[in-house]
């Protein structure tokens, strides 16, 4: 692949072609928040956290689904962008319940860090506070919707990397709820294998491990590279 | 069927009609059906077997006349000469019939003036056909000049000179962002690919709007043909359709139009006799306004969930399946046979400098006739509102337009005079949109007129997200606050800067101009936003203010049909 310069907060760097432009702003040792990007699923370019400023471009472009191209001017932290992004986490915190004082993943939740980060103290918009339930119909694992930020990061890594396809996304807007199957309790799943992965690669409380304290509930997302690393060496080939 | 073969069709189908003595068109399209057009029609032919005159008069139902809400509307053609009749009943439609058999002039009670300035101020280019030929009926679309246009390009033209052709008549997407159609043509004709798509867009969603619609249900062989010239001028040979599943009469009219089409050889394998192999499949929506978005409709036809995606990659380079697709609106694939037929230089003469053609408006609200117009581009919104539709009713006065629908915004009475097209309704803070035109008196009131296009965003965000999903319900929470007078001057200020969030960081089309009527309502009625806050009151006399119910605006709002959701 052909190596591209572009400028990232008025410095040159390089990249390669086929790169996105949030990978070359990580590269360059930039943190840009994210919460439904996650290394190794496909793009989402949902949460709109990764938003950057290209020059030319009437409006701010999320870095994960932008290609990077040569001579593009980058800026990735002005005033604008993180008030956009300070909004971005109120409207979410704002859309369910996300209690960090209940939730099983506190400390451990990054959508609470993301918040930390950008200086996100208080929520000014009117909490939706919908009243979902909880689905712990699971053998090891439950699901609280209250907690879900709808990244689709559970459903990518079971359609694209367990290859099941167990979850899925029902209703649209603010509606739009996981489902399991097509909208049954996750207990009753014929296709789902108990593997895991959804509750490792999900950023907040909404999925977790049953019978575990909150000091024990963390992720492990180093999991999902692991795993894809190893089918790329062929490690497990039988 | 060769090139000869669709002449003499042509010609023998316009002998037949010269032959009548009398032809009666009756109003088919959606409003007219729901008016009460379909036992008019009924009665005509019962009427027309009785007299036993049935090769001399002949009752068809036809597509669109234009004021719908007129109808149903029934129209006279003896030699040559037209009368139009409103709200017709089945017994005024066979005193009309009997009249004419027994040679006397035909009751003029419910008959329009021939010079109504709704008739003569319009130009009918794309709806040429609307309301004067029977859509299931291939035979009277050849007659009226159909498929020549195909012929002509396929037999004596490059496609590069179809897509130049395309290019210098300065046709412009008629779905509402006016991209250069001859650069898209030429795009995806470049594209590399061994396989290429085209795509008419015919999913609809706008409120008040329904020019495609009624372009698909009156004259359905006019969007096959434009798809056809298309798929021969970038070098495909697949044809999708996205019909809105709403628009039941207009998907069955497509269904039985490209079954024709494919009887006598105009689509399928060697059209007309040529190497050119097109075909043709409807993709029915399931009512969704996002996949009126280009990638979200390329997903929904894909059979994937109707979500959009991020571009560039544009559908020209990637498209359905990854190969190139070329997806123009309906009303924009219609106007292409006239481009091809009558010459690039006859389209590019009519309108402005930079707006060619004509524009298929939906007249609605406020006015005397609503229904549907097309008028040459850079025509006055006075002239639509006053002339064309007959001012507003009941002496009340104008207020504002609301062009583009919910991705628009509204025209205040001091902009009367602006012309439509593409430009200046950029410069006065909206767009032309699709076609919707809503006209409102003084008794509407914008802050209003704001919540319930927001209230239409927040209902058809997809959810993908987060500030088209959870910004607009907020924003319609501030507008609720607002017109129930309940609003403080810093909700004002959270909307304000909503809808500068929205707008600017929404994934596609829907989310990033959601804010507009809110933006284009401030703009130019502020003041009417700050007496809702300030002193509590609606000038408008519209909201009823008194203090919102506590609380989230209910279950039903916010859990999905049928999840098992409530935890008590």
């Amino acid at each position: 692949m052909p190596v591209i310069t572009l400028s990232i907060d008025d410095e040159l760097v390089s990249g390669r072609a086929d790169e996105s432009l949030l990978q070359v702003i990580r590269e360059h040792g930039i943190t840009l928040p994210t919460l439904c990007h996650m290394e190794g699923l496909s793009e989402r370019g949902g949460c709109r956290l990764c938003i950057v400023e290209v020059e030319g471009a009437a409006r701010p472009l999320p870095a994960c689904t932008t290609p990077a191209r040569e001579g593009m001017v980058v800026r990735t932290d002005t005033e604008r962008l993180r008030r956009y992004r300070r909004m971005i986490v109120e409207l979410m915190l704002a859309e369910r319940n996300h209690y960090c004082a209940v939730c099983v993943s506190i400390g451990n939740c990054e959508l609470q860090r993301v918040a930390a980060a950008l200086g996100v103290d208080h929520v000014r918009y009117e909490y939706l506070s919908p009243r979902l339930s909880m689905d712990l119909s699971h053998d090891r694992f439950g699901i609280d919707h209250n907690r879900c930020i709808l990244c689709t990061r559970c459903v990518r890594v079971c359609d694209e990397v367990e290859g099941v396809h167990t979850w899925d996304i029902s209703g649209r807007g603010v509606r739009s709820r996981i489902i399991a199957d097509l909208n049954h309790p996750w207990g009753t799943s014929d296709s789902c294998t108990s593997c895991g992965k959804c509750v490792q690669v999900c950023p907040t409380g909404a999925l977790f491990t049953k019978g575990v304290v909150v000091g024990e509930m963390v992720k492990d997302p180093g999991m999902l590279l692991r795993v894809l690393e190893g089918r790329e060496k062929k490690e497990w080939a039988g | 069927m060769i090139r000869a073969e669709l002449k003499r069709m042509a010609e023998e189908e316009r002998q037949r009609q010269e032959r009548l003595f009398c032809r009666i068109m009756v109003c088919a399209g959606t409003p007219c059906l729901s008016a009460g057009a379909l036992p008019v029609l009924e009665a005509l032919r019962e009427a027309v077997a009785e007299s036993r005159l049935d090769a001399g008069i002949e009752a068809v139902g036809t597509g669109c006349m234009g004021p719908c809400s007129r109808g149903p509307l029934v129209k006279v053609r003896i030699r040559g000469k037209e009368t139009v009749y409103e709200r017709v009943t089945p017994e005024l439609a066979r005193q009309i019939l009997f009249s004419v058999v027994k040679g006397r002039r035909p009751p003029t009670v419910a008959a329009l003036p021939p010079e109504l300035p709704f008739f003569a101020r319009q130009m009918k280019v794309v709806l040429a056909n609307s309301g004067s030929i029977n859509p299931e009926r291939i035979e009277e679309y050849a007659a009226s000049g159909g498929y020549s246009a195909l012929s002509h390009a396929l037999h004596e033209m490059t496609p590069e000179e179809v897509c130049r052709e395309i290019s210098t008549s300065g046709l412009r997407g008629r779905g509402g962002a006016g991209y250069p159609t001859g650069v898209k043509w030429n795009l995806a004709r470049k594209a590399p690919g061994e396989r290429k798509y085209v795509v008419a867009n015919g999913d609809e969603g706008d409120p008040g709007a329904y020019m495609d619609r009624s372009v698909m249900e009156s004259d359905p062989h006019r969007v096959l043909e434009g798809m056809a010239l298309a798929g021969y001028a970038i070098g495909a040979e697949q044809g999708f359709i996205y019909v809105r599943g709403e628009y039941y009469l207009a998907g069955r009219r497509l269904e039985a139009a490209i079954r024709d089409a494919e009887r006598k050889g105009l689509l399928g394998s060697r059209v007309l006799g040529s190497n050119f192999n097109f075909r043709i499949d409807i993709r029915t929506g399931a009512g969704a306004f996002v996949c009126g978005e280009e990638t979200s409709l390329m997903a929904s036809i894909m059979g994937k969930r109707g979500q959009p995606w991020h571009r560039p990659p544009y559908p020209a380079q990637r498209g359905l399946w990854g190969s190139p697709t070329l997806i123009n609106n309906v009303e924009t694939l219609a106007a292409v046979p006239v481009v091809i037929g009558r010459g690039a230089d006859w389209f590019a003469g009519v309108g402005t400098a930079r707006s060619k053609g004509t524009k298929v408006y939906a007249l609605s609200g406020q006015v005397e006739t609503t229904g549907l117009i097309e008028v040459p581009m850079g025509t006055t919104l006075r002239e639509v509102v006053f002339e064309i539709g007959g001012g507003i009713p009941s002496g009340k006065q104008f207020k504002a337009a609301q062009t583009g629908g919910p991705s628009g915004g509204s025209i205040p009475a001091e902009h009367l005079d602006t012309p439509l097209d593409y430009e200046s309704l950029e410069a006065i803070g909206t767009i032309m949109g699709s076609g919707g035109l809503i006209i409102m008196d003084e008794t509407s009131c914008m802050p209003d007129v704001a919540s319930f296009f927001l209230d239409f965003c927040r209902d058809e965000s997809c959810g993908k997200c987060v500030p088209c999903r959870v910004g607009t319900i907020e924003m319609h929470r501030l507008l609720r606050r607002i017109t129930s007078g309940t609003a403080t001057m810093d909700d004002l200020y959270r909307l304000e800067e909503l809808c500068d969030l929205v707008g600017a960081t929404s994934l596609c089309g829907l989310g990033m101009t959601a804010p507009n009527p809110v933006v284009s309502t401030l703009r130019y009625f502020r003041a009417e936003y700050e007496a809702h806050i300030r002193e509590r009151r609606c000038p408008a006399g519209a909201c009823s203010i008194e203090p919102l119910p506590p609380g989230p605006e209910g279950p039903e709002l916010l859990h999905a049909a049928g999840a098992p959701e409530e935890a008590d």
